[in-house]
């Protein structure tokens, strides 16, 4: 358990915070505001990662294609809007889940049919390639960095725009109580399409990000996107901050636990239990995290909407 | 009222007999796969039916159900790894161990509400599946083969294709029968009213939490009764039996068939089973026609399957089932 391991794992879990924040930013939006539950938010995700493969093909620039995946995107999330969701806004909870399966098993179907099932990748561009010497003996990867910091301008960009914008004022009114925004005279619809856009977009944005360090597959969503309600939950429902920081919490509990986990079975238990124990308690970490959270704040760290 | 008899007495009535003519379907037409097949079905319809009962009722949405079929499976197949075969031992012990599980982890799910028991449910779901990969001994990950089928005091009941089919068949009924009873007592009174209102029930002195709790704990035990049955089913557990993904289908059975009334439960299970394997007959891409079928059985079907039937569940109006 070396200080560079520590250093490199930190920075691996703080990306994965990165990704599973960008993701859940718009999940608990459309969710806090909505009152929507979206299962079909993580194949969004796969959808910018799929998308931004398919526009490097065409154009061969990177950064064109980061430009067109992104609008292409927002596009599929407002037809998704249009076609799907907006006829389940005031249908219980329960419809729009077994809807948004629909939706999920339709899109990962359709891009195993379009693009194959093998895995695709995306090159990392000349300007982010190669590695920066942090410590003596510890070169990182310069796109991954660039995806941290990314991430966090993103994160500014979104809590000023939440914070200290008519929009995010909205946002944040619709989160808290939308009936009494839509009696003040609000165009709840166009907001929740605003709403719905932008967080498609950021979705997609985590998938076009992902698509140059995890392979681009079919069903690559599904699993985050149970992160990214274990993010959502803990955080509370309709809090940016409490997904910022819950994200940031998990992605770095799950990248450490994964990496450490055994080798501290190992000081408590004999090697061979703490092979198997190891592997199993690191899976289980966010779990448990997020079981102690919701029994001692069954709503979650930030509150949103007072029940 | 006659649209209420035909969806609360025929319709479950037809389908238990329809069902119970599978095995002489089978017979006559010499079609073993139908028989393996709805046996395969009618377990999974126990475990569909001890959800409907949480999450129709009780709008208990649990995430982890398929944690119970789990620990129903690996009861029976761990017993069998150290060569003991009876089923009076390892099928009590199966509702012992689920039913254990369910109190500790419903006892700390209970205290949240919504999309909050959603996820805490899940996460205990997910535990139990972590420590089955972990299971070296049991396999782990790979899973465990099973080398034959449970025994009951020599009758061979589980052995034989139709024999087995009925045992399936009579568990089944038996749940149904069971948890109707409960549904329609003072018990599933306040279930029904405690998700209607918690105050109005706490108003007249009633405490929804142990009802609720005893009603997660019964559905528990039941699936994992399924469980014990799946494992002789299929002679092989894996982890996979208790994977968020089987979780979720689970629910979506029970949408699909349409919610509180039990039997829709089972319905949903068949038309979710049968739908998939005579798509998948078809093309192997079917989801994109399975997909878009979802979508529009809430669009325009509500209430599932059973909505599409005229007739009251003798239920609750909409827009309740999510709280």
């Amino acid at each position: 358990m070396s200080v560079t391991l520590l250093a490199v794992q930190t920075l691996n879990g703080l990306q994965l915070g990165i990704l599973l924040f960008l993701i859940a930013a718009g999940l608990t939006l459309v969710f806090g505001v909505m009152d929507f539950i979206n299962l079909a938010h993580g194949v969004q995700y796969m959808l910018g990662a799929y998308l931004a493969v398919a526009c490097y093909q065409l154009t061969g620039s990177f950064w064109l294609a980061v430009t067109l995946a992104l609008i292409a995107a927002l596009i599929c999330g407002l037809l998704l809007e249009f076609l799907v969701f907006r006829h389940l806004y005031n249908r219980d909870h329960l419809d729009q889940v077994l809807a948004t399966f629909g939706v999920i098993l339709f899109l990962n179907e359709a891009v195993k049919v379009l693009w194959g099932a093998a895995p695709l990748s995306l090159p990392v561009p000349e300007l982010l390639d190669g590695s920066i010497q942090l410590m003596a003996n510890f070169a990182y990867p310069v796109f991954r960095i660039a995806l941290i910091v990314t991430g966090l301008a993103v994160a500014v960009l979104l809590y000023v725009l939440v914070t200290k914008t008519r929009i995010g004022m909205l946002v944040r009114a619709g989160a808290t109580n939308p009936e009494m925004v839509a009696a003040l005279g609000i165009n709840i619809r166009r907001l929740f399409m605003l709403v719905f856009g932008f967080g498609a977009m950021l979705a997609g944005f985590a998938g076009i990000m992902a698509a140059p360090i995890l392979s681009v597959e079919p069903g690559m969503g599904d699993n985050l996107l149970i992160l990214a309600f274990v993010v959502i939950v803990i955080g509370g429902i309709g809090s940016i901050r409490g997904a910022f920081l819950a994200a940031l919490i998990i992605g770095l509990v799950d990248t450490l636990g994964r990496s450490f986990a055994t080798d501290i079975a190992r000081v408590l238990l004999p090697p061979a239990a703490a092979n198997d124990v190891g592997p199993a308690i690191a899976s289980m970490l966010i779990y448990i995290l997020m079981a102690g959270v919701l029994f001692f704040r069954p709503s979650g760290l930030f509150p949103v909407r007072s029940a | 009222m006659t649209g209420s008899l035909l969806k609360n007495t025929i319709l479950p009535l037809a389908l238990f007999a329809a069902l119970a003519l599978v095995p002489a379907y089978a017979d006559v037409f010499d079609d073993r796969f139908v028989l393996l097949f709805f046996t395969r079905i009618l377990v999974f319809a126990i475990v569909a039916i001890s959800l409907d009962f949480i999450l129709g009722l009780g709008a208990m949405v649990s995430f982890g159900h398929a944690a119970y079929i789990g620990f129903g499976a690996y009861a029976v197949a761990i017993l069998s790894e150290h060569d003991i075969w009876e089923a009076w031992i390892s099928f009590p012990l199966a509702v012992a161990a689920g039913g254990l599980f369910a109190l500790i982890t419903g006892a700390i799910s209970l205290k949240t509400r919504g999309v909050y028991f959603i996820m805490i449910t899940l996460a205990f779901g997910q535990m139990a599946y972590f420590t089955a990969t972990s299971l070296s001994a049991y396999g782990g990950d790979d899973g465990l083969t099973m080398w034959g089928r449970s025994e009951l005091f020599g009758t061979g009941l589980f052995t034989g294709d139709a024999s087995f089919y009925y045992l399936v068949f009579g568990v089944l009924a038996a749940a149904y029968l069971l948890l109707r009873t409960f549904a329609a007592s003072r018990f599933g009174r306040v279930l029904k009213g405690a998700k209607q209102s918690e105050p109005r029930l706490e108003a007249m002195g009633i405490d929804p939490y142990r009802y609720r709790l005893a009603a997660y704990v019964i559905a528990g035990m039941i699936a994992s009764v399924a469980g014990a049955l799946m494992a002789n089913q299929s002679e092989f557990v894996s982890p996979a039996y208790m994977s968020w993904h089987r979780s979720g289908e689970l629910i979506v059975m029970v949408i699909l068939g349409g919610l509180g009334s039990l039997h829709g439960a089972i319905l949903g299970t068949i038309a979710y089973m049968v739908l998939e394997e005579v798509l998948s007959g078809y093309s192997e891409h079917w989801r994109l026609v399975f997909g878009p079928l979802l979508i529009l059985v809430v669009l325009y079907g509500r209430g599932g399957l059973m909505g599409l039937i005229p007739g009251q569940i003798g239920r609750q109006s909409r827009g309740e089932a999510d709280q």
